[in-house]
């Protein structure tokens, strides 16, 4: 029975957390996004206490514009569904169809990169905003770096599962690091909201 | 096989069961874009930056709490300790930034 279901194709309900190293991986995974949570927060306080310290630099209102980051958080969100679409499969036994879903995450995910790099490069070359020309540009660089550093890591984790599985299928030892690579992603996504509105948002109004 | 039949109806159960789910995971991302376009649109509108502020800070934090119980799937039974370790972060980070804007940063 138990032989049986670590195959694909006869998976229990929520295969993530059917067996006793899912379960331990589903919990410690969030109690690495507690950590992660507080992680963030400290580089939030830090960039909310210098926001205003510009020297010379150039402030947020000179520097962003709202088109690329509305843009970014549209990539960013539709690329959270598409990888909840990849749990959804992941729970009816559908393998093809996650690799795909996370395929198209993968693909959401590096269009996303690929526009914060472009405006990083944009604000170094055209503005003159380098990591260390205001305590307002290192704080801005190390939190919205971070962030993007996170994405890389999400899309290379993503990515070496989806290739690291292709040929085994789904089954009770990978579900779980599916599952918790999807969290992850998710999380990612929760961190992008609160850059969005504090960091451009704000940045724009006060 | 003997219980082919009730495992087929097992599997018909989950099936619909996750259909609904998903159902509910795109109403909350239409409502996550929703949110999205309220909160660029006010602060590209001509509207007091004390109207603003608190109004998409509010709008950020429900589209994380939507984020946490659907597509996260903390509404599903069994995320007791997830919630715990989740929260106590918040807590934590909240307490994070309230030391790093007002005494540390000073």
């Amino acid at each position: 029975m138990a032989d049986d279901m670590l195959k694909s194709g006869n998976l229990p309900e929520n295969p993530e957390r059917a067996t006793l190293e899912g379960r331990n991986k589903f919990l410690g995974f969030w109690f690495f996004l507690g950590g992660e949570t507080v992680l963030f927060a400290s580089l939030f306080g830090t960039y909310l206490a210098l926001r205003n310290s510009t020297v010379d630099g150039p402030s947020s209102q000179e520097l962003f514009g709202l088109g690329l980051v509305f843009l970014m958080t549209v990539i960013l969100l539709t690329s959270s569904l598409t990888s909840v679409y990849a749990m959804y499969h992941m729970k009816n036994n559908d393998f093809k169809k996650m690799q795909l879903w996370l395929g198209i995450t993968v693909v959401l995910g590096l269009a996303f990169l690929g526009l914060e790099i472009y405006e990083f490069v944009h604000y170094v070359h055209d503005y003159e905003f380098g990591y260390t020309t205001s305590a307002f540009s290192t704080a801005f660089y190390t939190l919205v770096g971070f962030h993007g550093a996170h994405v890389a890591f999400g899309l290379a984790w993503i990515i070496s599962l989806m290739v690291r599985n292709a040929k085994r299928g789904l089954n009770l030892y990978n579900a779980p690091k599916f599952y918790v690579a999807s969290l992850y992603w998710h999380f990612i996504d929760v961190v992008w909201v609160f850059i969005f509105t504090v960091v451009y948002l704000m940045g724009v109004v006060l | 096989m003997v219980n082919t039949n009730s495992s087929n109806q097992k599997k018909h159960f989950y099936k619909k069961k996750h259909r609904d789910q998903m159902k509910h995971q795109v109403l909350t991302f239409a409502m996550m874009i929703a949110f999205t376009i309220i909160a660029f649109g006010l602060a590209m509108a001509d509207v007091s930056p004390m109207f603003t502020v608190p109004i998409i800070l509010i709008l950020a934090a429900v589209q994380v709490l939507f984020q946490l119980y659907y597509f996260m799937h903390m509404n599903e039974e069994g995320h007791q300790w997830p919630s715990v370790m989740i929260y106590s972060g918040i807590f934590a980070a909240f307490l994070t930034i309230l030391a790093l804007t007002t005494i540390v940063w000073w």
